[in-house]
């Protein structure tokens, strides 16, 4: 087998899969936070809490109510977006025509009643939740080791960023929302409801954290302060990238996922700092951000 | 509508720039009066801490309620100040208003370095890039060695005051406290009645006007951002000396969060908003504190309501009442 710089390949592939994975999420939690922007101009702060809440919903549903993992797939979306179309019917809708701070500080406060209401039922330990039966086990790449649960990940990861792509860029329904990203006046004075529609952005927005924390809780345990410090390294790859498209949020999640991995062989002390220093660097010769528009 | 629109309307017939209003000069003095006979009611280690944060508050305040700036990540300058402090106290040997010094200077010159790079944003981008620099100092504090990791640096002497004055027991050292942080926040209050004030009020209410009438917005911005963190350092420094540590508490993100939830609760842009907020906000931390999380609960719930029903805060809804600014 092959060598590079004296790292053998099955340690430089398996941190490349853990980055993946990382990137993964990455992924799936900037394209939310872009998607809401895009049409709400606010940063959700309570995404790493809605993330949190996906995959607690998952376990809810497994240990109270034996449902497995694949419904909870499609259930805890629908059930973490349920109470994001609720925060936005109730109060992020009065904060639209003020400062867009306001959402900020409003979305940290929901973020805090939400991880500080989980910690006081199930404590910080974290819960374990187990891999589904059909994806354990893994197969031999010859080179390295691939467990099954954890190339689904990446592979899920994909099909729904790019099915969210998709949607609001190809389709008709897309072509409503960037229509009112530009000009929300414009669009409702066509007879489409606006209000309606920014209320289910948001709703979908929440959705995919909450597919994030399904995804993540056979990895990682399931413990209410586990979406608080992945969406501060989040609000970074945003600002790396710019919300501006939803194509760069994704490419940038993903790429500085496998960055991370990479540091994570050849530097191991630097890798909880990458991604800051190379928003630093960004922020240094590109302020608007690798796929940002300038406005 | 902008954060500058829960500020009480000016008073329009004597400059900003001309003296103390004297109502002003009464609530100061008050103030100060009842601070100095504090340590007979309270615990002087509680009052301490009210006033530790009173600064830290009145610092993040310059920021965001005259910079119409919101960081994200103030808890770097504070806790950077106090791991600074607490190592010169500790470890160079320094006497307390030295160490304290040293760690106002760190926290100044951490200030140039992440307001520099945070400046190039605006609006939410500024709060986001600010909040993942602090969570980078963050895992420095965490990894470096001089910060003793989790277990921070302990039993940092307090020594003795221009290396005359002990200030081990807790009633002189209120005194120094008193001192720091109250000249902390009449400085401030100073700055924001300044010239340069006046300029920064300008850029808030309208950036594109300043920079065609020539200010150097940016440099504006930058030197308004290093005074903000220089002094939420004095108020990390000074709180190190008070409690002898220096941990990653003080750098954690839940902290920056706090100095928002104060100053948003007292009324952001007033004099004395973030001085009743941080009260309020340390007062409640330390009766619920047997309630574990659930005090991180109700500061949610004061920040969702806050931001609903009550965005001038406490003191800018007085100051409405009165018709005066606070």
């Amino acid at each position: 087998m092959f060598e590079l710089l004296g790292i053998p390949p099955q340690v430089l592939m398996g941190q490349l899969l853990l980055g993946l994975i990382n990137g993964s999420f990455y992924a799936v939690l900037s394209l939310g936070l872009a998607v809401i922007f895009g049409l709400l101009n606010i940063i959700n702060f309570s995404h790493g809490a809605q993330y949190m809440l996906g995959a607690f919903v998952a376990w809810m549903l497994l240990e109270y109510l034996g449902i497995n993992y694949w419904w909870a797939l499609i259930l805890v979306p629908v059930i973490v977006g349920a109470t994001g179309v609720v925060l936005e019917k109730l109060a992020l809708r009065r904060l639209y025509h003020l400062d867009h701070l306001y959402g900020l500080l409003l979305t940290f406060g929901v973020a805090l009643i939400i991880q500080g209401l989980f910690r006081n039922y199930y404590g910080i330990s974290g819960l374990p939740y187990s891999i589904p039966s059909q994806l354990s086990g893994g197969q031999n790449l010859g080179f390295m080791f691939l467990p099954n649960y954890r190339g689904w990940v990446v592979v899920a990861s994909v099909v729904v960023c790019f099915g969210t792509w998709f949607v609001i860029e190809k389709t008709r329904l897309g072509a409503y929302l960037r229509a009112a990203t530009e000009n929300p006046t414009l669009v409702g004075a066509f007879g489409i409801n606006v209000p309606l529609m920014i209320m289910l952005t948001y709703g979908f927005g929440v959705a995919l954290a909450g597919f994030a924390g399904v995804l993540a809780a056979p990895i990682y345990s399931v413990n209410p302060n586990m979406g608080a410090d992945l969406i501060i390294v989040v609000f970074a790859v945003v600002v790396i990238g710019g919300m501006g498209s939803i194509m760069g949020a994704i490419v940038t999640g993903f790429g500085l996922g496998v960055i991370e991995g990479l540091t994570k062989v050849f530097y191991p002390a630097g890798s909880a700092v990458v991604i800051f220093v190379i928003m630093a660097i960004v922020l240094m010769i590109k302020p608007e951000g690798l796929f940002g528009r300038n406005n | 509508m902008s954060v500058s629109d829960i500020q009480p309307a000016p008073n329009a017939r004597r400059p900003a720039t001309a003296g103390m209003p004297k109502l002003h000069m009464a609530i100061f003095a008050v103030l100060f009066v009842l601070l100095a006979v504090l340590p007979l009611l309270v615990y002087p280690v509680f009052a301490m801490k009210v006033m530790c944060f009173a600064l830290f508050a009145a610092a993040f305040n310059l920021l965001l309620g005259f910079g119409g700036l919101l960081s994200f990540g103030h808890a770097a300058y504070f806790g950077g100040a106090s791991y600074v402090a607490a190592h010169a106290s500790k470890v160079w040997g320094l006497t307390p208003e030295l160490s304290i010094l040293v760690g106002t200077l760190a926290a100044a010159l951490l200030g140039l370095a992440i307001g520099s790079l945070a400046i190039r944003r605006q609006g939410i981008y500024f709060a986001m890039v600010t909040l993942a620099f602090a969570q980078m100092f963050y895992f420095f504090a965490l990894q470096a060695d001089f910060t003793g990791g989790e277990d921070g640096i302990q039993s940092v002497p307090r020594g003795s005051l221009f290396g005359i004055f002990p200030v081990d027991s807790n009633e002189a050292l209120y005194y120094l406290v008193l001192a720091v942080t109250f000249g902390g926040i009449l400085f401030l209050y100073r700055i924001v009645h300044s010239p340069f004030g006046q300029v920064l009020k300008a850029i808030r209410e309208n950036e594109p006007r300043a920079i065609s009438l020539g200010y150097r917005v940016n440099r504006y911005k930058l030197m308004v951002f290093v005074l903000s963190a220089a002094f939420a350092g004095l108020a990390g420094a000074t709180k190190s000396q008070v409690f002898q540590l220096a941990s990653l508490t003080d750098v954690h993100w839940s902290m920056s969060g706090e100095v928002v939830l104060m100053t948003l609760l007292g009324g952001v842009g007033t004099v004395f908003g973030p001085i009743l907020g941080a009260t309020i906000v340390v007062t409640m931390q330390n009766y619920l504190a047997s309630m574990g999380a659930w005090v991180t609960v109700i500061q949610g719930v004061i920040f969702v309501l806050g931001v609903l029903l009550f965005r001038e805060g406490i003191v800018g809804v007085i100051s409405k009442w009165l018709k005066r600014p606070l």
